[in-house]
């Protein structure tokens, strides 16, 4: 085998493999070793790409060939000079390395000794704020960057609130080009002190904030003698050691059936991801919206039977009782139930080119369930940059300006064909969380959280239901079970119909 | 026992992949699932028997048979799905085969966009499916980076970078119109090392190309290619080598570059691995062929 130049590059597992563990060993840690899912967010400026690909780098995920490809096309497009472009890494899309700019989320993987790692680099130019919402709608943990030269400016703000709004409960505020201020503990303090009173009125339970050095790698993988004045530990440190846990919601059960599984007359199981809470076997759950109770007879993991199942488990349940549930209804424990209605209230991130249509019927797809919506209301718009709500009672906003356009937040009112189960987004995400889809162009036009349930009194309009009066039209009974068929597959795909018998 | 609630990084990537072959099922009418018979696809297969047992999975598989494939591979995709009761679907373009279309004689390209691309498209069409799995990773290749777990196509299977579906939590898309597709990697979140993880844990057999033994090699163009029959152009014949050799990809032969090796085990491999640091598609002719190749073929429909 050819000579490897280690100083230049390698490979994440080496040094054990080199240590004193043998391969069986290895494996086994690395088997048990759990899944950190992180954002990033900062713009080229920050240096945000430098940083993933010193991540990358320092922790040795580069492979010989890919760092040959790099010192190639970082002499012919690179942007950095003399450096060698970490950027060029991680823009992988033609264009993009052509303007030197990020333009869609991109996905990277590396692991340490002790954790595996997935990043959703996002771009931080504004009109991208719907990629940082998509890239943060699934990690556990928001890294934003800013420029030690700048300090806390208007961009972080703007990606502090997104990450705030998207529920994420660890954030870790990267100061960046530390090598430009010297190094200066007072510069650091003050971008702290700063970020810290911005941030504490947002809620975020764990904020942590790092000096460091990109382009030099300081405090990034190794703790950096530059900083003698700083205690915490380094970027890579801090992300293999914060305690994540299980940050899904444990303890309200909602399971939304995904899928009905019949293989034969003896095995009826009803297939879904455990969207929150604990399901044990011989619990007591009752399915919504029919209200029929029964018991859990048994739990099949992907490994096969258990006795217990918890998210973000995708297991099969059978029940004691025969009682029909689709897909789109809902399992729950009797004694906690979710919110049951037409009507919300959400924060709503619209994502399309298009701006809404306040007439328009989108698609609502909330967990496995799909439902026709309209948009009642827009009550205020949030200015993503100070967060002042504009809106028209206050005068910030005119009448013509409430419909969204892309890249907008506002908080509005939805209200849907068909009963919706649903929790605020803030107590559990997996039924707080939902998109609205385009009926023409099939586009994904909005991401939203509820807030919470709305009464029919407080609706400016009400969706009507259409009712069928099976006497009145003439169908005799014994069609009536037909009916009911045809019109619970047109629930399934969105269509709220009233029947009357 | 005391009960815990966390999962490893694995079991959570295989609760993601079933959560995702399920909705695939439940939302469209016609799905397919793309068979490769590589690593990748194995644990895909795998991954679809367990979200639908103790029942079948609710679609057949498909295989692109681009008339170059290692004989081991076809008997090993053979053997696999009549073991494991699925309908198995192959297509070829047998235009293009009757006409002589080989790397050989027409290049890696041509021979891929033909062979493989058209074929699959072909195919996609004459079976009118609305869906079809890939076993593509995020981290195999820089344009892979960027691609959704449900990824749009038009009527004519085109993926277009710039215009994608924003994808958020587990909220997956489906919505199509006649005509038009979506293609789902359940494996998406996956790293090589993941796949022969799970292998090793799940016990998934895969072809044994894949293990170091004694073959016959021919140095082309700085590749180790192992001649699988007898379209070996004469004027390498005369150079094959014995050698102990494995593959860490599987394609085309002639397409398709062997490492020289002595891991015959899932263990060695790994070890390998780990010890190597070339990444797995250096063994793929096909990306040399312009810069962001794949980008390119990704656009055309390739998978």
């Amino acid at each position: 085998m050819e000579e490897i130049d280690k100083t230049k590059s390698g490979n994440p597992m080496e040094g054990e493999v080199r240590g004193r563990m043998s391969i069986e060993e290895f494996l086994k840690k690395d088997e048990e070793k759990d899944l950190l899912r992180f954002l990033t967010a900062g713009s080229v400026d920050d240096g945000k790409s430098t940083l993933i690909g010193r991540l990358l780098f320092d922790s040795k995920k580069i492979y010989e060939d890919q760092l040959d490809a790099l010192e190639r096309d970082s002499k012919r497009v690179g942007n950095a000079g003399e450096h060698i472009d970490y950027a060029l890494l991680l823009d992988g899309l033609k264009a993009e390395r052509e303007q030197g700019i990020t333009i869609d989320v991109a996905y990277r993987y590396f692991s340490t000794n002790h954790r595996k790692f997935i990043i959703a680099d996002t771009p931080g130019h504004e009109q991208y704020t719907r990629n940082m919402i998509t890239g943060g709608s699934t990690a556990n943990l928001a890294v934003i960057l800013v420029d030690a030269r700048a300090g806390v400016i208007t961009q972080t703000r703007r990606h502090t609130y997104l990450v705030s709004l998207l529920g994420i409960k660890h954030v870790v505020l990267a100061v960046n080009k530390m090598d430009l201020v010297g190094f200066s503990k007072d510069i650091f303090d003050k971008i702290v002190a700063e970020y810290k009173a911005f941030i504490t009125p947002l809620g975020i339970p764990d904020v942590t904030c790092i000096p460091l050095s990109a382009l030099d790698g300081d405090n990034v993988v190794e703790k950096s003698e530059r900083t003698p004045w700083y205690n915490g530990s380094s970027l890579l440190e801090f992300l293999e050691t914060v305690h994540i846990g299980n940050d899904h919601n444990l303890k309200d059960f909602r399971y939304p059936v995904q899928y009905v599984l019949r293989p034969n007359l003896d095995f009826r199981g009803f297939s879904s991801k455990v969207a929150s809470g604990i399901i044990r076997k011989g619990d007591e759950v009752v399915a919504l919206p029919s209200g029929k109770r029964t018991h859990v007879k048994a739990i099949y993991s992907p490994d096969g039977e258990c006795d217990y199942a918890f998210p973000p488990m995708s297991v099969t349940l059978t029940l004691e009782d025969e009682i029909d549930v689709s897909r789109g209804e809902m399992l729950v424990h009797p004694d906690n139930m979710p919110m049951i209605g037409r009507n919300f209230e959400a924060m709503l991130v619209w994502m399309d080119e298009e701006k809404m249509d306040m007439e328009k019927s989108f698609f609502l797809k909330q967990t496995t369930n799909t439902s026709r919506t309209r948009i009642d209301s827009v009550k205020y718009k949030v200015d993503v940059n100070t967060m002042d709500h504009l809106s028209v009672e206050n005068g910030k906003l005119k009448k013509e300006e409430l419909p969204l356009q892309l890249n907008q937040i506002a908080h509005v009112v939805l209200t849907s064909s068909k009963e919706l189960f649903f929790d605020p987004y803030t107590e559990n995400k997996a039924t707080g969380a939902f998109i609205l889809i385009d009926p023409i162009t099939n586009n994904t036009s909005a991401a939203g959280m509820i807030i919470n349930k709305v009464d029919d009194r407080d609706m400016h309009t009400v969706m009507e239901i259409p009712v069928l009066d099976l006497p009145k039209l003439g169908i005799a009974p014994e069609h009536y079970e037909a009916v009911e068929i045809a019109v619970k597959e047109l629930e399934r795909r969105g269509y709220a119909i009233e029947i009357k018998k | 026992m005391e009960e815990t609630y966390n999962l490893s990084h694995l079991k959570e990537l295989e609760a993601e992949s079933i959560h995702i072959i399920r909705e695939v099922a439940a939302e469209f009418e016609n799905p397919v699932m793309l068979y490769s018979i590589g690593k990748d696809s194995s644990v895909m297969v795998r991954l679809a028997e367990k979200a639908f047992a103790p029942g079948k999975p609710p679609f057949p598989l498909m295989h692109i048979d681009s008339k170059w494939k290692f004989k081991e591979m076809l008997n090993f995709r053979d053997w696999y799905a009549k073991e494991h009761g699925w309908k198995l679907i192959v297509e070829s373009n047998m235009d293009a085969f009757r006409a002589g279309v080989g790397p050989f004689t027409h290049g890696s390209k041509v021979h891929t966009d033909l062979m493989k691309t058209q074929a699959l498209l072909h195919a996609l069409d004459k079976y009118k499916f609305d869906a079809a799995f890939g076993g593509a990773r995020r981290d195999e290749e820089k344009s892979r980076a960027k691609e959704r777990i449900f990824s749009f196509r038009n009527e004519f299977h085109q993926w277009d970078p710039k215009n994608q579906r924003p994808e958020l939590w587990d909220i997956y898309n489906t919505r199509i119109r006649k005509g038009e597709s979506i293609r789902v990697f359940p494996l998406s979140n996956w790293t090589e090392l993941d796949v022969w993880q799970y292998i090793r844990l799940e016990k998934i057999p895969i072809v044994p190309l894949y293990f170091a033994k004694m073959r016959p090699t021919v140095n082309i163009d700085g590749q180790l290619i192992m001649p699988d029959d007898d379209r070996l152009p004469e004027k390498y014949r005369n150079k094959i080598e014995m050698k102990k050799i494995r593959f860490r990809t599987l394609g085309c032969w002639p397409l398709t570059g062997a490492v020289e090796s002595d891991a015959d085990t899932i263990e060695k491999i790994v070890e390998e691995m780990m010890i190597t640091t070339k990444s797995e598609r250096t063994t793929r002719v096909i990306d040399f062929d312009q810069e962001a190749s794949m980008e390119e073929k990704k656009r055309e429909g390739y998978f």
